[in-house]
């Protein structure tokens, strides 16, 4: 095989639907593999704490749909990592269930569908804790303590290739992932046809985000990438968009804190020495990467941990005067919540709107609050009764503030709804972590099953 | 001195999470010249980032100067992890607006 293409068409399949023109042309230009990660952890610690998607199902089986009946009519492999958002176990038995439901919806030939787990039990990492190993933190996270583990809910590990090859290896036509780095669901089958880590790595990088290596912006279009021995060629898709230089080398820096490094499982992509070089219109070709292995093999850890439930309230503010005493107001509304449920036990936060309510101390206009502020309070306590209680009085006491010297006496805040609500519950990430491993698959326990049906 | 906004001068100004504990800022021109120009004008170092945002240097995790994007990026430590209760903004995706506004030389 002189080269290997693949497509990928969503970034984060199910968190908003492929657009189907560009994947339409994708499929056009009969690709060896069909490939797209479907988890972050952009979406907040509730998810993998609350073992639930935050793409609604309709859109998760809207794109896997597109892609098995493309990847089955080519009969090419489809590759799906970090399913269902989270890549939790549950996740895993979600998308088999789906791509087992639409085999049987279109009558699809029996293909083999392989997937992997990635969860690791606490008891596990318990008993490799307490046997000496370190479970390093990252990114200012200190070293997990036995502590942290009890407040934690589900821990995922993050897979690097090593699963999707072995379920290649096995004859997988169709994969499904638990929680995976998004550059090894494509530079797994590069690895497993023979070409050079350093650009399969380096495909999986450009590929990961679909369109987000494309110009101009525009998400969720497909792009192709393309691995020969010496190089890599990404093209988009879709006609009025284009891979260039510059958007090419831009993509590298996208939501990294480093744009010359990824780190996954088993090693380290350096592209600190890429060459971009415009190759056709829509296409550029990158030479220059190197996969650099790790001395040790250590996989990511994430985990969230619940801290309670949650109720959420809002009010506005017109008053001038109200405005630049608002922290006042917050103040009377927090005594109020302290006389019933005093200094510790539940979580309070107020996010004022109009003045710091997206950055907070990092807004440097802080002290030039607009004419108008809104204001959402959230109230998290270990029972739902208490959460809603809690929240009720930070809310509502907004309202009776006394502040000195203002002119409407009849009500210091604005109600749009005179009730507070009931959010998810809250969770906090408590594991950002890295663990040593001897296997780089003990953590990703691989199963094969069928779907589809027989034919004579 | 005359100067121009970093917002007339820039292709892309973005923030976004880097993990759960980072939020990285992207600033990324067109021409080579502009980006030449603006790393040149010293307006945007990880002084002026401190100022600009009143964190302690420490915040930064790394300041990157990346020429084969045209582009200066630095990236953040929050304080708390995103996505916990009270974070507005959980994929820090509006953190970029106060650099709009840097005045950066002309010529």
């Amino acid at each position: 095989m002189r080269s290997l293409r693949i497509i990928c068409p969503n970034g984060h399949l199910g968190f908003a639907p492929i657009r189907v023109e560009s994947f339409r042309l994708g499929i056009a230009a009969r690709p060896d593999c069909i490939a797209a990660d479907s988890g972050s952890d952009d979406v907040g610690p509730v998810p993998l704490g609350t073992d639930t998607s935050t793409s609604p199902l309709g859109w998760q089986t809207h794109d896997l749909e597109h892609m098995l009946l493309a990847s089955r009519e080519l009969g090419v492999p489809m590759i799906i990592g970090s399913s269902g958002d989270t890549g939790a176990n549950s996740r895993v038995d979600l998308y088999v269930r789906i791509i087992k439901e639409l085999a049987a919806k279109h009558g699809l030939s029996r293909f083999e569908l392989g997937y992997f787990y990635s969860e690791v039990g606490k008891e596990d990492l318990r008993r490799r804790m307490r046997g000496g190993e370190i479970v390093a933190g990252l990114e200012g996270h200190k070293d997990l303590t036995e502590a942290e583990l009890d407040a934690t809910e589900r821990i995922v590990a993050m897979a690097g290739v090593h699963p999707f090859i072995e379920l290649l290896e096995q004859g997988a036509d169709v994969i499904i992932g638990g929680r995976s780095s998004d550059s090894c669901v494509f530079a797994a089958p590069a690895i497993h046809h023979g070409f050079p880590e350093d650009h399969a790595y380096y495909l999986g990088k450009v590929l990961e985000c679909a369109s987000f290596c494309a110009e101009p912006y525009g998400g969720k279009e497909t792009v192709l990438g393309e691995i020969t021995q010496d190089a890599v060629l990404v093209t988009a898709m879709h006609p009025d968009q284009r891979c260039t230089v510059a958007s090419v080398a831009g993509h590298a820096m996208y939501e990294r804190s480093n744009p010359y490094f990824e780190h996954v499982a088993g090693g380290t992509l350096d592209m600190s020495e890429c060459r971009y070089e415009q190759v056709a219109a829509r296409t550029t070709r990158i030479t220059g990467a190197r996969f650099r292995p790790a001395a040790e093999f250590c996989v990511k850890l994430e985990g969230a941990g619940k801290i309670g439930e949650r109720y959420i309230g809002m009010v506005g503010i017109r008053d001038p005067y109200t405005i630049a005493h608002v922290d006042e107001v917050i103040g009377w509304a927090r005594d109020k919540v302290r006389e019933r449920f005093g200094e510790t036990g539940y979580e309070l936060y107020y996010t004022v709107y109009g003045r710091d309510g997206i950055m907070g101390e990092l807004e440097p206009l802080r002290d030039r609050p607009a004419h108008e502020l809104c204001i959402l309070v959230q109230g998290v306590a270990p029972t739902a009764a208490m959460a809603e209680e809690l929240c009720m009085i930070g809310t509502r006491q907004m309202f009776y503030a006394r502040l000195p010297d203002v002119k409407g006496s009849a009500g210091s805040v604005a109600f749009a709804l005179d009730e507070v609500l009931r959010a998810s519950p809250a969770y906090r990430w408590t594991v950002n972590h890295t663990l040593r491993c001897d296997d780089p698959l003990e953590l990703f326990p691989t199963h094969m099953t069928s779907a589809g049906v027989e034919r004579q | 001195m005359k100067t121009q906004k970093l917002s007339e001068l820039a292709k892309t100004i973005r923030s976004k999470n880097a993990g759960v504990d980072l939020i990285t800022f992207d600033i990324i021109f067109t021409e080579r010249a502009t980006y030449e120009r603006v790393k040149r004008a010293g307006v945007l170092t990880r002084e002026a980032v401190c100022k600009l945002y009143r964190i302690a240097p420490e915040r930064i995790s790394d300041f990157v100067l990346f020429d084969p994007g045209n582009a200066i990026k630095f990236t953040i430590y929050r304080l708390r992890p995103s996505g916990s209760p009270g974070d507005p903004d959980i994929f820090g995706a509006q953190q970029y607006a106060p650099l709009l506004d840097i005045e950066v030389p002309v010529g």
